[in-house]
């Protein structure tokens, strides 16, 4: 009980922190529908309505993803350059508990992203939003956001660790966008990319998305993407002891 | 048992140069300290800037690992029991660093407690105390960035103590911070002993160490030159005597010859805005001011002066040693 409400209230705080930073958040507002605007104008020209609705999909993955990895590296730096990433670490709490609300907060603006990309397609593009099965388009839209943040939440973990580690965030940004098949099916990668694929929740994320828009079976698709951020969870929390311990040995917690 | 205990503790930090051909430096910032503090006692590690205060509180604070040695806190080993030593204890640095700037005091606060484990039903009532205690009642819902660096340390301090713990490290706590601010802190942590608290502060305030601890250990390059109350290390100099001499341009090697002669303890300068003051502490038996005058022969002199050694200059005896 107490971590639930440890995860709430680190989640509210960390959002908190996020919403005072007008910088950042005139970045996070506009980045989605730079990404909606360039896939839109991508397919538009194949004149096929259900693919330019589909490409609004892909970009709405694309801002969640980049917004998560991006600025779960930042936020791990930034309270490291604030100096309270080392007070963080002498609360007698499990780690995990503290960093993982720290993610989730990020790719929580999923949710706008959503909104924002598939308003923008709708009002300036003209895009027809039909989904076929509306429910199951609101549960692959949740398992998405949380499977990406638990994904984020591995990707911070390397952070705490490595003073740099917020460049692995940056670094991933672009080829997730292509191996997850968020701009062009995963089809027309090469065929030893398919397994990297499988093992990235944004892929499934996507497919679920696109399936409850369709008509397609979804339910697999979120059971794969949900399976697959508990197993980054999981994983960030049987390291991030290790991976502490280590920081602890050579120094990393602070800035010098 | 002491509550916190240090024995030969070492921190060696790592450290690589170059680009292509990369070489690999160690930097021995620890070097073998052992100490004991006792419960209720405040305890002070005294030393300039990077004679390894700063890391062995680290290191006492779970934060760090010690290269060798082993350390406890009530009795609990930093390096493998670091979540039972980490319930127990509080942290407070000095400096901006180490709050949600954007954020309230208040909120800065309620995370903490959160993070803690204080029940929510009691947060409250505690955050309330503890902003009594530092005087920031009332300013609590203003955003950090609006505060003096007073109230950012007195917000550090009542962080610190959220979880009531008995046992407060405290580094550098008044640095930066105005002479009344400075003031207002030292009381404060003077209500942490009497209220029963044990707490080891680092500071390289002579006068602040004397005012507040107990026990004292002078740190320099990584080592422990010396250890005992205020007044044992004051006994130490009080035999001799301090000649302090005002020069207008400290000609190049006069302090070197001045350290050469005989009976000379130990040698610094201090700069008074367009002068130099030499300050040179002899041994008992010896007058040193024709000896100092001669070395300064030629070059402008003020003010000559002779007087009884304080903990300041046992303090630059011990540093310079």
């Amino acid at each position: 009980m107490r971590s639930l409400r440890l995860l709430g209230y680190g989640w509210a705080h960390h959002f908190k922190i996020m919403s005072r930073d007008p910088f950042n958040g005139f970045l996070a507002v506009t980045w989605p529908l730079f990404f909606a605007t360039v896939a839109f104008f991508m397919f538009r020209t194949s004149g096929d309505a259900q693919a330019l609705f589909i490409a609004s999909l892909g970009a709405t993955v694309m801002g969640m993803w980049s917004v998560t990895s991006t600025s779960a590296g930042a936020a791990m730096q930034r309270e490291r350059w604030h100096g309270t990433l080392e007070l963080l670490v002498a609360t007698p709490v499990h780690f995990s508990l503290i960093l993982l609300p720290i993610t989730l907060a990020m790719s929580t603006i999923g949710l706008y992203c959503l909104v924002s990309t598939l308003l923008w397609g709708r009002f300036l593009f003209g895009i027809d939003l039909q989904i076929e099965h509306p429910l199951l388009f609101f549960v692959a839209v949740p398992a998405t956001i949380v499977s990406i943040g638990l994904l984020g939440f591995l990707l911070a973990v390397t952070c705490v660790r490595y003073r740099t580690g917020w460049a692995l965030g940056n670094a991933l940004e672009f080829p997730v966008w292509l191996v997850c098949g968020l701009l062009v099916p995963i089809t027309l990668l090469p065929d030893w990319v398919r397994p990297i694929s499988w093992a990235l929740a944004p892929t499934w994320g996507m497919n679920a998305m696109r399936e409850s828009a369709t008509g397609g079976s979804v339910l697999p698709d979120v059971a794969a993407c949900l399976a697959l951020g508990l197993g980054y969870g999981l994983a960030g929390v049987l390291v991030l002891e290790t991976v502490l311990r280590s920081a602890r040995a050579r120094a990393t917690l602070s800035l010098t | 048992m002491g509550v916190i205990e240090a024995h030969d503790l070492r921190r060696t930090y790592r450290t690589t140069t170059g680009i292509f051909r990369r070489r690999s430096l160690e930097v021995e910032a620890v070097r073998g300290v052992t100490f004991e503090v006792a419960e209720g006692e405040l305890f002070g590690l005294l030393g300039p800037n990077g004679a390894g205060k700063t890391t062995t509180i680290k290191m006492l604070i779970t934060l760090l690992l010690p290269t060798s040695g082993r350390a406890r806190v009530l009795g609990y080993d930093v390096a493998e029991d670091p979540r039972e030593v980490r319930k127990r204890i509080g942290y407070v640095f000095g400096g901006d660093r180490g709050l949600y700037e954007r954020l309230p005091g208040l909120d800065n606060l309620r995370y903490f407690a959160e993070l803690y484990g204080i029940p929510p039903r009691e947060q409250r009532p505690r955050i309330d105390e503890l902003l009594e205690l530092v005087g920031l009642k009332g300013r609590e819902k203003e955003r950090v960035e609006g505060y003096s660096r007073g109230m950012r340390q007195r917000l550090h301090i009542a962080r610190g103590l959220l979880h009531d713990p008995p046992v407060v490290f405290l580094d550098e706590p008044t640095i930066g911070v105005d002479p009344v601010g400075a003031r207002e802190l030292r009381g404060t942590i003077s209500t942490l002993i009497e209220s029963g608290k044990t707490v080891l502060l680092t500071t390289h305030y002579m006068f602040e160490a004397d005012q507040l601890c107990d026990r004292i250990a002078v740190i320099a390059k990584g080592e422990i030159v010396a250890q005992g109350t205020p007044q044992e290390l004051k006994d130490r100099v009080t035999e001799g005597s301090v000649v302090e001499v005002e020069v207008y341009g400290v000609p190049e090697g006069c302090v070197e010859r001045v350290r050469r002669l005989q009976g000379v303890r130990g040698v610094s300068v201090e700069d008074r805005d367009q002068a130099q003051l030499l300050v040179v502490q002899s041994e008992p038996g010896y007058e040193l001011t024709s000896a100092l005058l001669g070395e300064l022969d030629g070059t402008s002199v003020g003010r000559v002066s002779s007087r009884a050694p304080t903990l300041e200059d046992a303090y630059v005896a011990l540093v310079s040693e």
